[in-house]
């Protein structure tokens, strides 16, 4: 399941941030987007997620199988661990979460409200949401924030394994995961000039 | 599909999930009313029905901006956008957690707290009846005003001010069956315009709060 997108500019409130972003993500393979901050990583990764529309350009491969990933976990504080995780299978349509656990240390905490876990084993809980839904296209918006480096080798050896498998994943990220295998994308050249919107929202900008 | 229910079910259950909110607001505004317009129970009984469906539509009024704006703020309303759901079926699901329950313990609620209003025994299947028919509209509407107003913070205000028009109709219709129940008269006409209300609400607004959400999370 192949992810392409052609010559797409993306908008963040309206005004253009990127633009003629063209990449390919075959099966099996990661990239990762490199830029400062600002130039709208995010934004790209919210497009290609098919949370907003591009403004220009196109982007191929099926929805359905990207799985999207950003800085908010979707974690419900007052359920626990395994009921959070269960409930994001049975929306996908699953029911084995044992795997999402074991692949990120999660089982002792299994029975713990997840208001009670701490930054990263949230974060760590986050991305298992990504195992339990099988879906072979991960997005991920810097999946390494608040982690140790314990557990972003954790988070590491759970993508070398979605790769294994066939799956890929595009994420935005500023630290070195060691994952050597993965295509580096620098935003930097593809950032928009200051360009005039010709439509009906220009009057409330 | 039902996953979303029950979860939803499962967090207004637990600790801060706003269960009793609006059921302890219901009780407290018609405790109060009493107390207000003074010992007179000729009054209150006259009263009764149009008070007990504005405290109704008050304590749904309380808990819409829940309905969204939780999920919106832990990230998983964009989760549930791009999963495997159809976003009508999504909204109108958050409706009909919001009516378990917000409405339906209203609904439950209102013949006991009509003694305290001194309403007419006659009344009291009328009221019911009304109150059945017309807390889900209160719940889809608001559902849709929520959808509206997610992702501005503290909406609460805007929701309300969104909202309360489209709320009129129901609680004409739902109060003047109620009344017309209370003073013995013939109430089936109202109770149909409402069900009417209802039943177009139902079918119609969901899609509308979709397309609004699609908008609003852009």
């Amino acid at each position: 399941m192949s992810l392409q997108a052609y010559d797409i500019t993306v908008a963040r409130g309206g005004i253009a941030v990127l633009e003629g972003v063209s990449l390919t993500l075959k099966p099996g393979k990661a990239i990762v987007l490199r830029g400062p901050n600002g130039i709208g990583k995010t934004t790209l990764l919210r497009t290609i997620a098919g949370l907003q529309s591009p403004l220009r350009g196109r982007i191929e491969g099926a929805a359905e199988s990207r799985v999207y990933a950003g800085h908010a976990d979707g974690i419900k504080p007052t359920l626990t661990v395994g009921e959070n995780l269960a409930f994001w299978a049975a929306v996908f349509g699953r029911s084995n979460i044992s795997a999402a656990l074991t692949a990120f240390h999660l089982e002792p905490l299994a029975a713990r409200p997840a208001g009670a876990l701490s930054a990263g084993q949230k974060r760590r809980l986050g991305l298992a949401r990504l195992l339990v839904t099988g879906r072979p296209v991960w997005v991920l918006d810097e999946p390494t924030v608040s982690l140790d480096l314990q557990a972003v080798d954790m988070f590491a050896a759970a993508v070398r394994v979605h790769l294994a498998q066939g799956g890929s994943a595009l994420m935005a990220s500023h630290i070195d995961m060691g994952l050597d295998e993965a295509d580096v994308l620098d935003l930097a050249p593809y950032r928009a000039r200051a360009t005039a919107l010709h439509d009906f929202d220009e009057a409330f900008l | 599909m039902i996953a979303l229910l029950v979860r939803d079910l499962r967090l207004a259950m637990r600790a801060g999930g706003g269960f009793g909110l609006g059921l302890s607001f219901f009780l407290i505004v018609v405790v109060l009313v009493p107390f207000a317009v003074g010992p007179r129970p000729d009054l209150h009984a006259s009263i009764a029905a149009g008070i007990l469906w504005l405290g109704a539509l008050l304590a749904c009024l309380l808990s819409l901006d829940r309905i969204f704006a939780l999920d919106w703020e832990d990230g998983s309303l964009d989760l549930l956008v791009t999963a495997p759901l159809p976003l009508e079926g999504v909204v109108s699901l958050k409706a009909l957690a919001h009516w378990l329950t917000t409405g339906l313990p209203l609904v439950l609620a209102a013949p006991v707290l009509a003694v305290l209003l001194n309403l007419p025994t006659a009344g009291v299947v009328p009221l019911i009846g009304s109150l059945a028919l017309g807390t889900p509209a209160l719940s889809v509407i608001g559902t849709f005003g929520a959808a509206l107003t997610v992702g501005i913070k503290r909406g609460g205000l805007l929701l309300s001010l969104l909202v309360l028009p489209l709320y009129v109709p129901v609680l004409i219709f739902g109060a003047e069956a109620a009344r017309r129940g209370a003073e013995g008269q013939d109430y089936m006409t109202p109770l149909m315009m409402l069900a009417g209300i209802t039943c177009g609400t139902i079918a119609l607004l969901p899609f509308a709060s979709a397309a609004v959400l699609r908008v609003t999370l852009r």
